[in-house]
């Protein structure tokens, strides 16, 4: 099977293997994305990210289906941290995105973080752009909050949807230093709980505090991903944004960064590698290092 | 002997022991403390500890004669392929001394899906037997009469459908409700954490299970409304702690969803029962047994305000230990059944199903069957476990673990609290990873060879493999495929669609018991895919969220 | 950097999970990327999972006795869906009279209760092209 041509023609396990062989650095891997990268630039990307246990996934299942409600098609890229121990990984997402898998118009990847070699921002970059010349509409890439390539892949998306829920206590002041600031819009998840009010309150104030938003005010919305609630809100919002951005010409500028980050971040992982196999693989870097 | 001279002796004893390891070491990994004496049960006090049989805290056991009145209940758990089949089954138990009927039925039935449905492919009649409609039923329970036998169904989220025909069947009989003795398992917390055939979502399938409690207390009377299942959390992998502390929890949480329903807590507690697993180690069982007792009793009487001392008492229905079967030298599971038996019966235990040897390949043969039910005939009629009450009574050794795992239990419990209870502690994935962890610490000892297992990680033997097992075919889904036909065919149609509607009006008012309208669409011959589809239209399905 | 991909699945109606969830996370901790997907599978999603995720391996749990219709049934849609090199192995409680049955509809390899996990990843790591 010819794996560019498969994309192209919108053939789902051509699309599989291309994002193996990009995650896998096979030896096509390159040749692929040199093929489609001319083909790119039509989706719009969703970064979705969050504390653990803030009901992601859910959430990203319950866009997905309020998209394809509004006549998009959508790819979705859920990451999951690889294991320091083993260098395995669980990939949990897609027990709760299930019923995705018999409409023709959603694909889903579970995708490993796979320590930081290699740049997983990178690989998920990558993905992106093979689901985007595959021809989906909306690109979702849902990943966990925690650690810096992890928040550089959300980053990169056209709009970032940060997910909170109450009752983490002081957890939010942890994700306030973190994350909170990446956002374009917010979403408190589990809104029937207690303290969704005082939180609601808390991003507010967190939001005056921040100069930078004053063109775009980020949007809180409340949803109960699990019973489906509040998820048309949710769409609106993204809509609105993508609406600004483009009007703002905003989009532009935020494309550009995007390849600039990822050609920086290319050539750091290039440096990195050349490090790591030319300087610290060595004999002599290792009895150097024992000396000290 | 004074505690001081009974220290010193120990200390020298100890010292003794120590000194001559050298030469003869123990052997590595054991859990228990070398010896047990009064040290161990520093404080302990007969009256507030244990008290006498029948009496608070129970936990000598909650009749005054336990079996020097009558034995167990001896119940064997059966059912595969179609109702007739199984009937047989239940009449050559019954035939051969088995005292209640227990009744297994299949995955579809479990999850409220017809046998035609596309999900039932392949699992029609297989872990039990297919029930499709009232018209199944009456043949399952045909020539059984059903004011002279308990029994006990394990059905959960269709629970209210299952107890509806056998209230039906009984009524063609000419035998009331209020004369029918049994249980429904209908606990559905322990079927979202470990055992997995839930259907709609927490909220309402609690309701459904306050309607049965009110039902049942004004309509049937003697009917057991729930079995509060441990049995399946243990099977998942939990420890002896756990699958008592869990299931307690749960409990909690029913008997505080019937008070918010507005109902008093002595007019359902003592309808209220457990069910136990009976696992390998023989003391450590008994200990569960016997602490679990004590936790619900204090459960009921402190927190719930129990005025009856029958709502303090936990009642149990005990199965050995599916999962401790070895698919390797199946011979050798008939003298672990013999095991598990005598732990549940020192235990306590009000009702027991023993499992049969081959059930780590298939569901048992009748032969397989006679043996488990003689191996409960030989326990209480020769082994003198069951002539005096609570022999273990006194043991250092089980008093002390009995308040280890009491201790033990208390901590989880507490733990699921702060989480807000159960149905919280489930929601937030706790329960199941406790469970998990359990499961694979178990996996990695017996990896590891800290733990043997006769015949599967020690004394392995080659061996030829089985033959006679009982098998399912195929045909039984096209069987009750065409029952359901020929029932379609034959029901009034008008009669199906009007109960199913106001079943279905019933479902969207929080305030109706539904129960009756059940009862209505179950006489109607509605199917039970049907009488499921209409409440999964109004509830939803519940999407289980599994964390590892 | 190349990681074994397994999904760990459960067709059918069977709840118990307890074999599947201790061989995930044992795969894990061997090194694979595990894709769980958890219970009540149709074996259309797990082949569709199998094809998305780009799966070597489809590691099948069933303890009902529904694998005889079930698995083959799997095998039959991973084909279909023109994923010819994808592994996919079974376990649970299944009688040795079915295993040749099994095998030949394409499960490579049957593991019956008492298996270590260890003997699943060797049996991986061998066997994966």
């Amino acid at each position: 099977m010819n794996i560019v041509e498969g994309v192209l023609n919108h053939n789902r396990l051509a699309l599989a293997k291309a994002i193996t062989a990009v995650e896998n650095e096979y030896d096509n891997a390159v040749e692929i994305m040199t093929a489609l990268y001319p083909h790119t630039g039509n989706a719009y990307v969703i970064g979705i990210t969050g504390p653990p246990g803030a009901g992601k996934s859910t959430l990203t299942d319950k866009l997905a289906k309020e998209f394809r409600k509004r006549g998009k098609t959508v790819g979705i890229i859920a990451v999951d941290p690889t294991s320091p121990f083993s260098g395995g990984a669980i990939l949990g997402d897609r027990i709760r995105m299930l019923d995705l898998s018999s409409d023709e118009g959603i694909f889903v990847r579970s995708m490993a973080t796979r320590g930081s070699l290699g740049g997983l921002s990178q690989k998920a970059g990558d993905a992106v752009k093979l689901m985007d010349a595959f021809g989906f509409d909306i690109i979702i890439i849902e990943t966990v909050g925690v650690g810096q390539s992890e928040v550089d892949i959300v980053k990169t998306a056209d709009t970032t949807m940060v997910v909170v829920i109450p009752g983490m206590g002081d957890d939010i002041q942890a994700i306030k230093a973190g994350i909170l600031e990446i956002g374009d819009l917010f979403t408190i998840n589990k809104a029937d709980r207690e303290g969704t009010d005082k939180l609601n309150i808390e991003i507010e104030m967190m939001l005056e505090l921040n100069p930078e938003h004053v063109s775009w005010r980020p949007p809180i919305n409340r949803t109960i991903a699990s019973k489906g609630e509040g998820i048309e809100a949710v769409v609106d919002s993204i809509e609105d944004h993508q609406k600004y951005l483009t009007e703002s010409g905003e989009i532009v500028k935020i494309r550009k960064a995007r390849i600039k980050n990822e050609v920086t971040a290319m050539l750091n992982d290039k440096v990195n590698r050349y490090i790591d196999k030319n300087v610290v693989a060595t004999d002599e870097f290792d009895a150097l290092s024992r000396t000290l | 002997m004074s505690i001081e001279t009974l220290k010193a002796g120990l200390a020298k004893y100890h010292e003794d022991v120590e000194a001559k390891l050298v030469k003869t070491p123990e052997r590595a990994n054991l859990e228990p403390n070398r010896l047990y004496t009064p040290l161990d049960i520093e404080g302990f006090d007969y009256e507030r500890d244990l008290g006498f049989p029948g009496e608070y805290p129970f936990t000598r056991g909650v009749q005054p004669t336990m079996y020097r009145g009558r034995f167990w209940t001896m119940r064997m758990y059966a059912g595969f392929s179609t109702a007739e089949e199984s009937n047989k089954r239940y009449k050559y138990l019954l035939a051969n001394g088995g005292s209640g009927l227990s009744c297994a039925f299949d995955l579809p039935t479990q999850i409220g899906y017809d046998s035609t449905d596309p999900m039932s492919e392949g699992e029609v009649g297989k872990v039990g037997v297919a029930i499709d409609s009232l018209a199944d039923m009456e043949i399952l329970f045909d020539g059984i009469p059903l004011d002279k036998v308990s029994t006990s169904m394990t059905i959960n989220a269709p629970a209210s459908v299952l107890l509806c025909m056998y209230i039906a069947v009984a009524e063609k009989q000419g035998v009331s409700a209020d004369k029918l003795r049994g249980t429904i398992q209908n606990d559905i917390l322990k079927e979202y954490a470990a055992r997995g055939t839930y259907i709609f979502p927490p909220k309402p399938s609690m309701r459904l299970i306050t309607n049965i409690f009110e039902y049942c207390s004004k309509n049937v009377p003697l009917w057991n409304t729930i079995s509060i299942s441990g049995y399946h959390i243990r099977e998942a992998g939990s420890t002896a702690s756990q699958e008592i502390a869990f299931t307690i929890a749960d409990g909690i949480a029913y008997v505080e969803a019937a008070i918010k329903a507005g109902m008093d807590v002595d007019a359902f507690a003592g309808r209220l029962s457990f069910f136990w697993n009976a696992h390998n180690n023989v003391l450590e069982e008994v200990a569960k047994f016997r602490a679990s007792r004590r936790v619900w009793a204090k459960v009921m009487k402190e927190r719930f305000g129990a005025k009856k001392p029958k709502s303090m008492m936990l009642r149990v229905h005990t199965q050995t230990a599916g999962s401790m079967l070895t698919a390797q030298q199946p011979n050798n599971n008939i003298v672990r059944v013999a095991l598990q038996t005598a732990a549940a019966v020192m235990g306590g235990t009000q009702s027991l199903h023993t499992n049969s040897k081959d059930e780590a390949l298939a569901l048992p043969t009748t032969e397989s069957v006679t043996i488990a039910l003689r191996t409960q005939q030989i326990v209480a009629y020769e082994s003198g476990l069951a002539d005096t009450i609570d022999p273990l009574g006194g043991s250092y050794y089980v008093e002390a673990l009995t308040n280890k795992i009491e201790a033990e239990a208390w901590e989880y419990i507490k733990k699921i609290d702060e989480l807000g209870g159960a149905p919280e502690a489930i929601a937030k994935g706790y329960i199941q990873k406790e469970i998990q962890d359990s499961a694979y610490k178990w996996q990695m000892d017996v990896e590891k060879g800290n733990r043997i297992i006769v015949g599967v990680n020690k004394f392995q033997q080659e061996e030829e493999p089985p033959k006679n097992l009982l098998r399912v075919d195929g045909s039984v889904g096209k069987l009750q495929a065409e029952k359901i036909a020929a029932l379609k065919a034959r029901r009034d149609q008008a009669k199906v669609d009007e109960t199913l509607a106001a079943l279905k009006a019933g479902c969207a008012d929080e305030s109706v018991n539904l129960m009756p309208l059940i009862l209505d669409a179950v006489k109607a011959y509605a199917t039970e895919g049907e009488i499921c589809g209409v409440m999964r239209e109004v509830f939803g399905e519940y999407q289980a969220h599994t964390q590892l | 950097m190349s990681n074994i991909r397994v999904l760990v699945a459960k067709p059918g109606l069977d709840g118990h999970d307890r074999g599947a969830k201790v061989v995930a996370r044992a795969l894990r901790d061997a090194g694979f990327e595990v894709i769980y997907t958890g219970i009540r599978l149709t074996p259309e999603q797990i082949a569709e999972a199998a094809l998305q995720d780009d799966v070597k391996v489809v590691a099948l749990s069933l303890l009902s006795g529904a694998h005889n219709t079930l698995f083959p049934k799997v095998v039959e849609l991973l084909k279909e869906k023109g994923l010819n090199d994808v592994l996919v192995i079974g376990g649970g409680v299944i009688p040795d009279a079915d295993i040749p049955g099994l095998k030949a509809a394409g499960i490579a390899e049957v593991f019956t209760p008492g298996t270590p996990t260890s003997a699943i990843v060797d049996f991986i790591n061998a066997n994966v092209k």
